[in-house]
């Protein structure tokens, strides 16, 4: 298929240039040759990488013209409402830049939607990478700075939409510091040192600026290459198909494939954020005005990605300990601390529980369906619900205006949601999962219902079912499963006591193992579900002995897991 | 019956679900479902070898479809560049300076820029997929722990580095090098020092003092009882001095309440002997309260005039105005303080004193 084609002189004359000096073309053979594996879920850290280049560009564009000064200005400018107003230089310049500036009202907003669109691209890749289980052996470090990444993209976000020094993001501020203030010992002088005194004091926007600008970036762009270069030295994860081992990895060449696939995705993603900010608005900060600490406006929200902080500071009750001249404030403390310690510390500790209740210590390549991990899944959707409920606390008034639901009725109803939510979602969740393998088990077992109603000789009415192809079957097989560790208080042939015999941790793990073994088994004997329309979809108890608990089947081969032996 | 024969063709676990009688998916011309399914075996032996899935190059259905689809790609580069143009045109053409002006030109830029992006990544797309033949490459990984000889070999030169370092074997000099890094790794947190006023006692007051007029915030004119006389009223009140400073508004704002003769009731509150709400402290059925809440600080604006609770528009903490500032729902944790007012010799509302206990959000030194 290789076309015989000159190679511009131009271009040789440079390539063997460089060359000369580097000895680049081994490595470019390598880069050209990398195989990319396809698959839509493998682009939304793809969207991510994308929105911080805009970032990276627009951003660039708005310090040219932004002044990052709390100096006192009266402003007479183009937007004439505002004419005589006393506000800070930032905002001045913030104005500027929208009014005066042409092309700058459209970086301003493509950067605030670039912003939005990189955390909601990182919280959903990240989503997609736990429930595919990506983050296994050898992954955890790329998953860990995934979680740095997405921790940094948090306070970066809310320091950049703060600069303007607007009515809105003044009063997110002032909650901030308010938060600061009431960390135990150290808060009122971290409030103090950081704003530079009382608040608002004059130092905050130029000190947000610098940590905006300069050091979270620079600290983000280390990571994202580190990332990346982590990705493309263990080589990407693969979903399970025919073809696809633990060993290979199945897809396009870099170049020109990826290349082009990954430039046309650049070009979609900026367009798209392009045309929203063209045709919808985004933080208008002249209709805020500027800050004023005796001024609010009423649903004030911020950015999506606070909301669950906002959410949580709404929901929490007031509950407050004043002892020996001190005040402990936990209506401030424990919505700042545990929502984002549950949701980002269980995210980072996960693959070390994980690899701990299975006793789990091989590579993994080929990606799980979220099905067959059914409490990875379950504990994956307790999180998205316990967010969930957070998030939509953040905007209880909004809910309770567009609802009319009461408002104090919205959040009672959140502050049983927040517990009984995720347990709810972890049942259901876990349920789900095993019904799904126990529907992959029928098909593969009896092939799936082609919708074909045949009429026998006998006049009895049967469906047609059909065996799974090859591909399907590779899908559906694909199947692992944890083994069970011996029971606790055993021992193995050396005597020695198995990981389940140390005590009440011990006892705690077999507990879990047992529940991260639970599978349906795949049996060829056919029993329970019919050949006929309407296969036995019996009562909960009698699908109950499929769950062969402790008999787990590992049709997938596990060609690496030597590290135990 | 050849409906069925189609289904079994398509690949993937999705085939079941296709319904009887409708077409069933058409190929694509250069896609996978007809050629060169090499199994698993050759795929996995040709290393870094080529498989050319779908129809050959040279076959005259392929050869067509490209040509158009070249047309197309061709086109969507060229409308980019159209667009491109457009948006320069655009940035020279459309001025900015007014609100609507700046619209426009918003809407202009926006439009062709995101147009342009558009057509060059839908012209990359066509072309990656249907000119460019759908080739599929299979790459062995490497195992990515070291083997053993090379762990071997590494820690034997480790040790070897180590011994020849002395570190371990001159404690003085590991030692001490330690103790002389240790000052250096504080160095930078005791160099942060100065970047602000060490808090003292300055959050728990405000500029409010004995005689300081209250000032209506926006017209800074001092109000006598008489002139803020309609009752449900609710008005913000700034310190005489202090209108434009933010520092100071931050703790000493305040909210101005008046109400009908009767309604108003502040039970005489002490905390830790000191008075913090008293009847006393009200002028003529109005009272003075910190506008500052006492959760994380946000400025209380909006007062319901029949129940008379103030509410909070940040994180829905509500006070009963009538009864002290008590909290009735939400996070804030204990009252709006109450400013002690009275009236000057000219009539005029002042202050008897500043709040008697701290404003605004709890810290660990509030007690």
């Amino acid at each position: 298929m290789s076309e015989n084609f000159e190679v511009p002189k131009a271009l040789s004359g440079v390539g063997g240039w460089l060359d000369d000096r580097f000895h680049g073309a081994r490595g470019f053979r390598v880069l050209m040759r990398k195989v990319f594996p396809d698959h839509w879920s493998f682009m939304l850290g793809e969207i991510a990488l994308w929105s911080f280049v805009i970032l990276l560009l627009t951003g660039t564009f708005l310090s040219f013209f932004f002044v990052p000064s709390m100096t006192e200005v009266v402003y007479h400018g183009s937007y004439t409402k505002l004419n005589g107003i006393q506000m800070s230089e930032a905002y001045q310049s913030t104005l500027n830049i929208s009014f005066d500036v042409r092309g700058g009202l459209l970086m301003r907003q493509i950067h605030h939607w670039a912003a939005d669109l990189f955390m909601a691209a990182l919280t959903i890749h990240m989503l997609r990478v736990f429930f595919t289980g990506a983050y296994r052996k050898p992954r955890e470090v790329n998953w860990l700075i995934g979680i740095a990444l997405f921790s940094l993209g948090l306070i970066e976000g809310l320091f950049g939409y703060s600069l303007p020094d607007d009515q809105l993001s003044g009063a997110g501020l002032r909650i901030f510091e308010g938060v600061l203030q009431g960390i135990p010992i150290v808060g009122t002088y971290l409030a103090f040192f950081l704003f530079g005194g009382p608040f608002p004091g004059h130092d905050i926007v130029p000190r947000m600026y610098i940590i905006h600008v300069l050091l979270i970036p620079g600290i983000l762009l280390a990571l994202i290459t580190a990332h990346l270069f982590i990705m493309f030295h263990q080589k990407h994860t693969q979903m399970p198909a025919k073809g696809n081992t633990e060993r290979n990895v199945v897809g396009q060449p870099f170049f020109p494939y990826f290349l082009a696939k990954g430039g046309a995705w650049f070009f979609f993603i900026f367009a798209a954020l392009v045309l929203l900010s063209a045709f919808a608005q985004i933080n208008p900060i002249w209709l805020y005005g500027p800050y004023s600490p005796i001024q609010i406006s009423s649903a004030s929200q911020p950015d999506f990605y606070m909301g669950i902080l906002e959410g949580s500071l709404r929901m929490m009750p007031a509950w407050e300990w004043n002892f020996l001249g001190h005040t402990l404030s936990f209506s401030v403390l424990i919505p700042f601390i545990v929502p984002l310690t549950v949701i980002l510390g269980g995210a980072a500790l996960w693959p070390f529980f994980e690899q701990w209740a299975t006793g789990d210590k091989s590579y993994h390549n080929i990606n799980d369906r979220p099905r067959n991990a059914p409490v990875r899944t379950g504990i994956g959707m307790a999180a998205v619900v316990f967010y969930g409920v957070l998030w939509a606390e953040g905007a209880n008034d909004v809910l309770a205006h567009k609802l009319e639901i009461p408002l104090y009725t919205i959040t009672w109803i959140a502050r049983v949601l927040i517990f009984v939510g995720p347990v709810l979602a972890f049942v259901i969740t876990r349920r789900t999962c095993l019904g799904l393998q126990r529907k992959d088990a029928e098909t593969l077992l009896h092939g799936y219902e082609t919708g074909i109603i045949r009429q026998l000789p006998n006049g009895e009415y049967i469906e047609v079912h059909k065996p799974v192809n090859e591909e399907g079957r590779a899908v559906l097989e694909a199947k692992e499963v944890p083994a069970l560790m011996p029971p606790p208080g055993s021992e193995d042939a050396n005597g020695v006591p198995g990981p389940t015999s140390r005590g009440v941790l011990g006892k705690a793990r077999a507990a879990v193992n047992r529940a991260f073994a639970e599978t349906i088994v795949i049996e060829a004997d056919g029993h329970g579900n019919g050949h006929a329309v309407g296969d036995g979809h019996g009562p909960e108890i009698a699908d109950e002995e499929h769950e062969a608990v402790g008999a787990p089947s590992s049709p997938a081969e596990l060609p690496h897991g030597d590290e135990d032996a | 019956m050849s409906d069925m024969e189609e289904t079994e063709g398509h690949p993937g676990p999705a085939a079941p679900h296709r319904v009887i009688g409708t077409p069933p998916p058409s190929p694509r011309l250069l896609g996978s479902t007809t050629l060169a399914e090499g199994g698993d075996g050759e795929a996995a032996e040709a290393e870094g070898g080529m498989h050319l899935h779908g129809l050959p190059q040279d076959d005259p259905r392929v050869i067509v479809h490209a040509n158009r689809v070249e047309k197309i790609v061709a086109a969507c580069f060229i409308f980019a560049f159209i667009a491109g143009c457009g948006f320069i045109a655009a940035y020279i053409g459309l001025g900015v300076h007014t609100v609507d002006k700046t619209l426009r030109s918003n809407l202009a830029l926006g439009t062709s820029l995101g147009l342009a992006l558009a057509a060059l990544g839908l012209g990359a797309l066509l072309w990656v997929r249907h000119l460019m033949p759908d080739v599929e490459i299979v790459e062995e990984r490497h195992e990515l722990r070291s083997d053993p000889k090379e762990r071997l070999a590494f820690e034997e030169e480790f040790k070897e580095g180590a011994a020849q370092s002395q570190f371990v074997k001159r404690p003085l000099v590991r030692r001490t090098l330690m103790l002389g890094m240790l000052p250096l790794l504080a160095a930078p947190i005791v160099l942060l020092r100065d970047l602000g006023p060490l808090p003292g006692t300055s959050l728990r007051y405000t500029v409010w003092s004995p005689g300081r007029r209250l000032l209506v915030a926006g017209t800074n004119q001092p109000l006598t009882p008489a002139e803020f006389s309609a009752p449900g009223s609710m008005i913000t009140i700034v310190p005489e001095g202090f209108t434009d400073d933010a520092d100071a508004l931050t703790k000493a704002a305040v909210i101005l309440i008046k109400f009908r003769p009767g309604e108003l009731d502040i039970p005489t509150m002490t905390q830790g002997g000191t008075l913090i709400g008293t009847m006393n402290w009200t002028v003529d059925n109005i009272v003075a309260y910190s506008k500052i809440c006492t959760h994380v600080g946000c400025p209380v604006a909006l007062y319901e005039e029949n129940t008379h609770h103030i509410l909070c528009p940040c994180h829905q903490s509500t006070f009963n105005a009538a009864t002290g500032a008590t909290v009735i729902f939400g996070p804030a944790p204990r009252p709006l303080p109450q400013l002690p007012m009275t009236v000057d010799a000219e009539g005029y509302l002042v202050a008897r004193s500043d709040f008697t206990q701290p404003v605004g959000p709890s810290f660990w030194e509030r007690g």
